[in-house]
């Protein structure tokens, strides 16, 4: 075999993308701080920012093996040992092949993603969640559910010669994930549905407006997201190479068909095409497209936008009708995005490009047997096991602030701060 | 001595102002309120979920006057803040028993 050199090509772009995921979560923290009352954004960003903070130790300590470790040669986890990436700096990443890429390139990429995910589930909790307790949670939860989940489906093990040692259950089935459909955004909209579950309603809900304090944040959210997103989606093709290049045409026109799917669906619905509707839709069309991004044709990417900027719009309406307080559409964002983007492989699915033919290529429906196992898998793992450990949270340090604290807002409470003096009494003058 | 006190839309805060400036008022104090009347309030929509808004943005001044001044003050704010639609607000004015300036301590109509 020939050994593979290192390429400066192919890490340039790996590394960079790093850096575009990162970007994600503090633009995440915008997207949802903007969408909450004033009272309550400092919280809210927090709950994303401090993510960053647990999950890098974490990662550098054990997380990255229970995920990409090979040497326990299970299927459902990586291997339970130290990271070791200080010993790693000249090796090449091995994941079902030798990349040209180091493997601690690898290790930050998937790092960002790990990051991410968690901070995701933080909307469903606006408003009431104990600070401390959001942080321990989000160490149990990438732990137990994050860290061996990314193995079920991102982990194609350590291939030497013909031998595959420790490829995850998902991935060794032909569950087609390319960026993060499923281990990324259905593990977070199932978690996310499972803790506004254990948290309850907000104080006044359907009852007193809850109206987003800010939508320009939430629209430069947004646009953080969307431009991080192009390291999420181009930068999973671990190279600098033409499927980098699709998944990143991909993922611009579907969010653009997101775009205007949500807000032709407020148009007709409600009147009005809005702002929170139009960025809405771009991260519905986002996530939608994370799991197909190098599997389908840039036409069919359009489609697949379009359809999950319908999707969720409506979707967003389903827990005023079976009452759960999700307070900023984990569920109906990305759990519905993510089974669209999921199935939809299956659908438009083509070997031009996968190797294997979806639905509407004569496939026929093996493809789409395979993405609904992976989509209900990770769905009900993450639903169940994110009950458990916030129920124990819950029992344990509490997980909910005092109804005094959530009616004068989490911020004074929880960080002693307010993000803007609206008072204007102190401000000075002469 | 009355206090003139004069909800109004904020649209029009700037107008009446300068009425109120070019009619020889020289001081007046303005708070941004929200209330509610016979306009009603309005309905926005987020992610599909309707609120209704039924407190409106209104602007509110107050004004000390002499008692020879007030029918004046009253008609030109009327006459400057009125568009002829629901909303427009409305001005009154009520009796003040005593004024002292802060920095002479002059009391009465001379503090005004």
């Amino acid at each position: 075999m020939d050994e593979v050199v290192l390429s400066a090509g192919d890490t340039a772009w790996v590394l960079a993308s790093s850096a575009l995921v990162l970007l994600m979560t503090p633009g995440l923290a915008f997207f949802y701080g903007g969408m909450v009352r004033a009272k309550s954004a400092l919280n809210m960003m927090m709950m994303s920012i401090i993510t960053i903070g647990v999950v890098s130790i974490l990662w550098v300590i054990y997380g990255f093996k229970i995920a990409f470790g090979y040497e326990a040669d299970s299927p459902w986890y990586g291997s339970l040992s130290t990271s070791g990436l200080g010993d790693a700096v000249s090796e090449l990443a091995n994941n079902g092949g030798v990349y040209p890429i180091p493997l601690l390139a690898f290790a930050a990429f998937q790092l960002m993603f790990a990051i991410i995910t968690p901070a995701l589930i933080s909307g469903a909790i606006a408003d009431r969640a104990k600070f401390f307790s959001w942080a321990i949670f989000v160490a149990l939860w990438v732990t137990v559910v994050y860290f061996p989940v990314a193995h079920w489906v991102f982990a194609f093990g350590n291939k030497v010669g013909d031998t595959v040692t420790g490829a995850g259950y998902l991935a060794s089935l032909g569950v087609q994930d390319f960026a993060g459909g499923t281990a990324v955004h259905i593990n977070a909209g199932a978690a996310g549905l499972a803790l506004a579950i254990v948290l309850g309603k907000r104080i006044g809900w359907q009852k007193s407006p809850m109206r987003p304090h800010s939508l320009p944040l939430v629209l430069l959210g947004a646009s953080l997201l969307w431009f991080g997103w192009f390291g999420f989606n181009a930068g999973s093709a671990l190279g600098a190479s033409g499927i980098a290049a699709l998944a990143f045409v991909n993922t611009q026109v579907a969010t653009a068909g997101a775009v205007i799917g949500w807000i032709t669906t407020e148009r007709l619905r409600d009147g009005h095409p809005t702002t929170l509707g139009a960025a809405s839709g771009a991260v519905a069309g986002l996530v939608a497209i994370t799991p197909a991004c190098a599997f389908v044709a840039p036409w069919a990417a359009a489609v697949i936008g379009l359809v999950a900027g319908i999707g969720c719009a409506l979707a967003v309406g389903l827990k005023y009708k079976l009452g759960y307080d999700d307070s900023l559409d984990v569920v109906g964002v990305h759990l519905v995005g993510g089974i669209i983007g999921s199935l939809a492989i299956g659908f438009f699915g083509t070997s031009k490009i996968l190797g294997l033919d979806g639905l509407f290529y004569g496939g026929g429906t093996e493809l789409l047997g395979k993405q609904s196992i992976g989509v209900a898998l990770v769905m009900g793992y993450s639903f169940v096991v994110t009950l458990i450990i916030g129920f124990l949270i819950e029992q344990t340090i509490g997980f909910r602030v005092k109804s005094e604290s959530e009616l004068t807002g989490v911020d004074q409470a929880e960080h002693a701060e307010s993000a803007y003096e609206l008072a204007g009494v102190l401000k000075g003058g002469r | 001595m009355k206090l003139i006190t004069a909800i109004i839309k904020p649209g029009k805060f700037d107008e009446v102002k300068s009425a109120l400036r070019a009619a020889g008022v020289k001081g007046m104090t303005v708070s941004e309120v929200s209330g509610v009347g016979r306009q009603g309030g309005h309905v926005e929509v987020y992610r599909g979920a309707e609120y209704p808004i039924d407190l409106i943005s209104k602007v509110k001044i107050e004004i000390l006057a002499e008692n020879r001044d007030v029918d004046s003050v009253i008609n030109t704010i009327v006459k400057v803040a009125s568009t002829g639609s629901i909303g427009d607000g409305k001005v009154w004015a009520t009796p003040v028993d005593s004024v002292v300036r802060v920095r002479t301590g002059e009391k009465g109509e001379a503090a005004i």
